[in-house]
């Protein structure tokens, strides 16, 4: 799960971080009083997640209170693209409005579970403001790590190595450890899967600041994090993902396809759809419906493709393993009793009770196309949405 | 032969009395797996679907010579259930509930250091061995006794390939699902050594997905230390960049996560990629009969 970064930064102070004085605002005109309190001469940041704004238009400086209206202005209410949003972008409804700082030099800090030892790491570098992947292209003799061993926690030794390797005064070497220790129990305490201060600043008076903060937490940790919870923004995730998690299916991502795709299991999810490009056509979702004792999700499957004008046509692809065939068999006939299906629907079948879930169908009025086989789904399916597209 | 498991196992279900539990714990012993007790704390001494149920794996083990585990412990509680039978000294865990804590499995991996046991999972279909053994959720019915073993971060898709294989006459010696999340208790590694040292063993179908750089680290070592041949599959190809496609540890988060990565560095350590996946059992079929 993403936050926003102001969210992110009234974390980080709870934690003693410092940040710079600042204040969110949901107007342009709750931005010029927010300038005028600090002082003028600030930053207005757009609320969006996903990285990339600052050369997507979203951060602005300003020189007072006026200048700040009208910078707001310019973002709320407007959709910011950025790379990493897609073309449609995200919307913009609040503004960060933060004093301006006067930046010596820019650090990167972050920390993050590594795959490989299986341990957090944190990570520093001096090379901070761009994104960490290029400077692990481009310089990675000036990325410093520190795995740290949940059995002695994080440690002063941990935080020297990197404060060192960032090139910080005698002076700042305390401040540092201080910060990274607060950061790394931030990260524990709630479950965070990614913690990055991009850039951490060395203010011109040698003081240290999170001028950027991105949290992400591990989606499988929120039942114990009712906080955080609370903190999700759905206006910024796509409105067919919210109303699919709605509907009990938790494990949706729109695509940009026109074929909907229902499926039991994320790799064969993801391998369905990867063989319907293969078949030369582009799906409309990812949809795994998981392991089911009602007929419930398969119906709801249904709503989401008529809910999403984009469908031509659907394969439904299920190997029954936990999730019994003859239940999404029931599904089917009874999202054909309750809706007015008008595209081709092609369904793939196999494994538990098989023959039941065959028979359900065979006698029910259901209109389907029947398919042999994992690839047969796909190509039919493909030859299904070139008819409907006529 | 096989890996993992056999004839001689004695299988421990941890959770044996949980809906998903009794369900799959019924199916193993009806595939005519050894499963010789269950553990639920607070039902010790009870029995259930025939097998004796002990309040702890420790007196589990001692009691019955369990040598293997089979977790359905709910995800809050499974870090502390997988502890549990390291702690017990279980030589085999096979963890199949989805949706633990990342932390928790950071400290479940500390505690595994140094020990013999071996985890395989979580949030896996488990590891079966046609004929001999079943510990896992899979379909009984869709394997057929052989020499290629199956490694694989899916479920769903994995039956799919077994089926295709078993439909072409192509027999498995063990499939091995390693689970879906960012850190499982046994990489791709793990198991492609087993099945490199297992004499009945004379190919392997690894199937892998987008996410982390597991693929990466099994080319290498199929590059410098393997000489039966791997044919691969890697889910995920049109899967877009930052999203987590249902597994936990199915998202694209640097260009090494990247199925077309993935791909490059198999094929470049001389794995035989299959063209799509519905042609997994073909392309094995074609590698087998060539030996």
């Amino acid at each position: 799960m993403k936050i926003h970064e102001y969210q992110a930064k009234a974390l980080l102070v709870q934690y003693g971080i410092s940040v710079p004085k600042g204040k969110v605002a949901f107007s342009p005109s709750e931005a010029r009083e927010i300038a005028a309190e600090i002082g003028n001469k600030a930053v207005i940041k757009a609320q969006v997640y996903g990285g990339g704004r600052g050369k997507a238009g979203g951060i602005k400086k300003v020189n007072n209170s006026e200048e700040a209206e009208r910078a707001a202005s310019q973002l709320i209410g407007t959709r910011l693209v950025t790379h990493q949003t897609g073309p449609e972008g995200v919307p913009v409804s609040k503004v960060l409005v933060e004093e301006a700082s006067d930046v010596a030099r820019e650090l990167y800090l972050s920390i993050l579970v590594d795959g490989t030892s299986r341990l957090p790491v944190m990570m520093a570098s001096e090379a901070g403001g761009m994104e960490i992947e290029e400077v692990a292209q481009s310089a990675p003799e000036k990325i410093f790590k520190s795995y740290i061993d949940p059995a002695i926690g994080f440690q002063p030794f941990h935080s020297r190595k990197l404060a060192y390797g960032m090139n910080l005064d005698g002076g700042q070497i305390g401040e540092a450890t201080r910060l990274m220790t607060n950061l790394y129990k931030l990260f524990i305490d709630k479950d965070c899967s990614l913690a990055e201060i991009n850039p951490l600043v060395v203010t011109a008076d040698e003081k240290l600041l999170a001028l950027d903060a991105k949290l992400n937490f591990d989606d499988n940790a929120l039942y114990r994090h009712k906080d955080i919870q609370e903190l999700q923004d759905k206006e910024q995730e796509e409105p067919l993902e919210i109303q699919a998690r709605d509907w009990g299916i938790n494990n949706y991502v729109k695509m940009d396809g026109d074929i909907g795709c229902m499926v039991n299991g994320a790799g064969l999810a993801m391998a369905v759809n990867d063989l319907i490009q293969y078949c030369g056509g582009r799906a409309a979702n990812f949809l795994d419906i998981g392991t089911l004792n009602n007929t419930e999700r398969v119906v709801n499957s249904f709503k989401m493709f008529i809910a999403d004008p984009r469908i031509k046509a659907v394969l439904v692809n299920i190997f029954g393993g936990m999730a019994r065939v003859d239940v999404i068999a029931k599904g089917i006939v009874e999202a054909y009793q309750q809706m007015d299906i008008r595209f081709p629907v092609v369904v793939r079948l196999a494994g538990t009770n098989l023959e039941e879930g065959q028979r359900i169908l065979a006698e029910s009025e259901v209109s389907f196309i029947q398919a042999k086989d994992f690839y047969d789904g796909a190509h039919k399916v493909v030859e299904a949405a070139k008819g409907a597209m006529k | 032969m096989s890996i993992l498991v056999d004839e001689g196992t004695r299988l421990l279900v941890q959770g044996i009395t949980g809906s998903e539990g009794s369900f799959h714990t019924q199916r193993c012993i009806e595939y005519g797996t050894k499963v010789v007790a269950g553990v639920t704390p607070g039902k010790g001494g009870s029995q259930y679907l025939g097998v004796p149920v002990f309040n702890t794996v420790e007196k589990a083990m001692a009691e019955t010579g369990a040598n293997a585990s089979l977790m359905f412990v709910p995800p809050a509680f499974a870090a502390d259930g997988i502890l549990e039978a390291i702690d017990a000294g279980m030589s085999l865990v096979v963890c199949i509930t989805e949706g633990i804590p990342v932390l928790d499995m950071v400290k479940v991996h500390r505690y595994l250091k140094g020990e013999s046991t071996r985890l395989i999972g979580p949030n896996c279909p488990g590891i079966m061995s046609p004929g001999k053994c079943k510990a896992g959720i899979m379909v009984g019915e869709i394997h057929l006794p052989g020499s290629v073993g199956v490694v694989s971060r899916s479920g769903t898709l994995t039956y799919d390939v077994v089926s295709q294989l078993t439909s072409l006459g192509i027999g498995q010696s063990t499939c091995v699902g390693i689970g879906g999340d960012a850190l499982p208790g046994s990489t791709f590694v793990d198991i492609l050594e087993l099945f490199e040292s297992d004499q009945d063993t004379k190919a392997v179908v690894l199937i892998g997905e987008i996410g982390g750089t597991m693929e990466q680290e099994a080319a290498e070592f199929i590059n410098h230390k393997m000489a039966k041949p791997v044919v691969a599959f890697i889910a995920g190809s049109t899967a877009p960049p930052g999203r987590r496609m249902g597994h936990a540890g199915a998202i694209i988060t640097g260009s090494a996560g990247k199925a077309s990565e993935k791909i490059k560095a198999l094929s470049q350590a001389g794995a035989i990629i299959a063209p799509n996946p519905a042609e997994v059992g073909l392309t094995a079929k074609k590698v087998v009969e060539s030996l």
